[in-house]
């Protein structure tokens, strides 16, 4: 019984009335997929508008054009036409919005625009790199697990219990103390921390996706089992998998930004949004100018608003159902 | 019956040692991530000779690895977690005096959460998509982009520097009086507050609506009982199991989320101390710290499987 070791408060989750809750500890932004079945009790999901729909719905696609613009405009921030995110221009101290600086200045006369893009960079590498990286090792084996099962299942599962024990926020703190922080560490972290979580949520997903017909069809055909999984399995759980993922940038973002915030994450003087807003409450910058706070509170606002409401569509649209963690 | 039980709670027991010996062995490794010379880097300055030899004993870093690793939980069991070398207090006092504050924080908090998300949820639930609901639903989801750091300096920025309604740091322990304890906890708890009214209205909601469909409260219906009567007393009660799952799941990462709030309002609690020995380089504090954070996080965790078990038994089985 290969979920036996594993039970550990997943029992509990999964019976979460069939919704599967990310803690993201970082922030006790607790974001949690509803993946109520559609059926149940005969009456349609309420929450996601996408369901029954043809396709994605257009919030579906301003979300998506959004964080585009936002992965594009932290791409090419070294070419745009935006002043310096370090360069103090002493004569527009604390400037309010205006033409010369269109978001205004800090308490050192730095461009809060430009500082807000070159900031983002740091959140958007970590999210989405760590995700990426967590989704090729936790969810490559995630898929390999669930279709084969045996002891190396067992094994992989226990090991993703062990490192889920761990609070996140906690754990990168602490091992970065010691380890020291750059981008590359720090990517490396999250993502040792969301492969596991990521390794049991498209481990599920495999399972259930495994008992369908058409995949017991394809084995009764005979096709082998590297074809049953690129072909059958994996165009079936990558739905799920995007979900999942979008999630995990959100949750990453939060967790950097936390860090950020504590003064734990980069090293100054590079720029994330994390140490602007903590830049934004010190020396009483709040009562001299809230501004260096609000603007990047904003951005992450509606970063995050954008990946939450993409995953929530895409699990509304596929019915992402089976949580049996 | 008993039986099943017994052996259920004495599987998850040995998970819970086995997990808890893979913590202290991870986090005595910490101390070998450092670069360079530890002893160095641990006592900085005050790296004197004798210094060096307390530290060398306390760590027994000239011994091989198991046996460094023998001595070090040794003196963990016996409560001695080492002691910061710049404000020489020990960090089982350090914490002792650190942890009420995490647990005001959190309790407080939840209370807040809870005073909140309920009714929010029975109001929605009672004639689900319809404008209450939608609007409840769409804000929750809302405060599930806005992280804790961003709330609290929202709230900072309106209700401590606008209308200077509440301190916007500082801390007045208890025994300076319940009022002022509570006014400088206030602002931290409603930052912690909000996210888990998002997530336990959303829960309480779903599991509602979908109990108000049951046949039960049909009849409870056709008997005449008014709506507010048949939500509060009779499906309010089913459909609390998820919320207090969700409850008890997120306890843990409530614990790590107060770190936030706590380096904001500048409350000496568990993370403050963490964030300060981090910064300082004091090792043994941080190492200490987050040995008993670590370990505190799961055990909670188990405890919260625990009573949901007992509370319903399908989580056994499942």
């Amino acid at each position: 019984m290969p979920d036996r070791f594993a039970s550990r408060s997943s029992s509990t989750r999964a019976r979460a009335s069939g919704s599967l809750v990310v803690a993201d500890a970082g922030s006790e932004a607790v974001l949690e997929l509803e993946t109520l079945p559609a059926s149940r009790n005969g009456h349609a999901p309420e929450d996601s508008a996408g369901t029954g729909q043809a396709g994605m719905g257009a919030l579906f696609w301003i979300c998506t054009a959004w964080v585009a613009v936002m992965v594009l405009l932290a791409i090419t921030a070294s070419i745009l036409p935006i002043k310096s995110p370090t360069f103090q221009d002493y004569s527009a101290v604390n400037v309010g919005p205006g033409l010369h600086h269109l978001l205004g200045t800090d308490d050192l006369g730095r461009d809060l625009l430009s500082r807000i893009i070159f900031g983002s960079r740091v959140s958007l590498v970590i999210g989405f790199a760590s995700i990426g990286l967590g989704m090729v090792t936790g969810g490559t084996l995630g898929l390999l697990a669930g279709y084969k099962g045996g002891p190396a299942d067992t094994l992989l599962n226990a090991g993703s219990f062990v490192v889920l024990a761990f609070p996140p926020l906690l754990a990168i703190m602490v091992i970065e103390a010691f380890w020291g922080r750059s981008l590359w560490k720090l990517t490396l972290m999250f993502a040792i921390v969301a492969a596991p979580q990521l390794f049991r949520v498209i481990r599920a997903t495999t399972l259930a996706t495994a008992s369908r017909e058409y995949v017991v069809a394809a084995r009764a055909f005979g096709s082998r089992t590297g074809r049953i999984m690129l072909r059958e399995l994996l165009p079936n759980v990558i739905p799920a998998a995007i979900s999942f993922a979008l999630i995990g940038v959100a949750v990453a973002i939060i967790v950097e930004g936390s860090l950020a915030f504590l003064g734990l994450s980069i090293s100054l003087p590079t720029a994330s949004l994390g140490n602007i807003i903590n830049e934004g409450v010190q020396n009483s910058n709040l009562q001299a100018n809230p501004y260096i706070a609000l603007w990047p509170s904003l951005y992450i606002f509606l970063m995050l608003s954008a990946l939450n409401l993409m995953a929530d569509r895409l699990r509304g649209r596929f019915e992402v159902r089976e949580v049996k963690l | 019956m008993r039986s099943s039980m017994g052996r259920y709670i004495s599987m998850r027991l040995v998970q819970l040692l086995a997990i808890i010996f893979l913590i202290s062995v991870l986090t005595f490794l910490l101390v070998h991530l450092l670069p360079g010379n530890p002893t160095l880097a641990i006592l900085g300055p005050n790296d004197t000779p004798s210094a060096q030899h307390e530290l060398l004993r306390q760590l027994g870093l000239n011994r091989s690895l198991p046996l460094q690793y023998w001595t070090w939980i040794g003196n963990v069991l016996h409560g001695n977690l080492g002691a910061s070398f710049l404000t020489k207090q020990t960090v089982t006092n350090a914490i002792s005096v650190a942890a009420p504050i995490d647990l005001e924080l959190i309790v407080v908090s939840q209370l807040m959460a809870f005073v909140v998300a309920i009714p929010l949820a029975l109001v929605a639930a009672r004639r689900p998509n319809r404008l209450f609901d939608r609007l409840a639903t769409t804000s929750t989801f809302g405060m599930l982009s806005l992280p804790t750091f961003v709330v609290a300096v929202l709230l900072v920025l309106v209700f401590a520097v606008q209308i200077h309604a509440f301190p916007a740091t500082g801390f007045n322990r208890l025994s300076q009086g319940l009022g002022s304890n509570l006014r400088s906890v206030i602002l931290p708890s409603v930052s912690l507050a909000l996210g888990s009214v998002a997530v336990y209205y959303r829960l309480l909601r779903s599991d509602l609506i979908s109990t108000l469909q049951e046949d039960f409260v049909t009849m409870a219906r056709s008997k005449g009982l008014s709506t507010p009567y048949i939500l509060l007393r009779h499906a309010l009660r089913p459909s609390s199991f998820s919320l207090l799952a969700g409850a008890g799941i997120s306890i843990g990462s409530l614990f790590t989320g107060a770190f936030v709030v706590e380096v904001l309002f500048q409350l000496p609690g568990i993370g403050y101390q963490l964030v300060t020995a981090i910064n300082s380089r004091d090792y043994l504090m941080v190492q200490g710290m987050a040995l008993v954070a670590a370990v505190a996080y799961v055990v909670i965790n188990f405890v919260v499987d625990f009573l949901l078990t007992v509370l319903d038994p399908r989580v056994r089985h499942a």
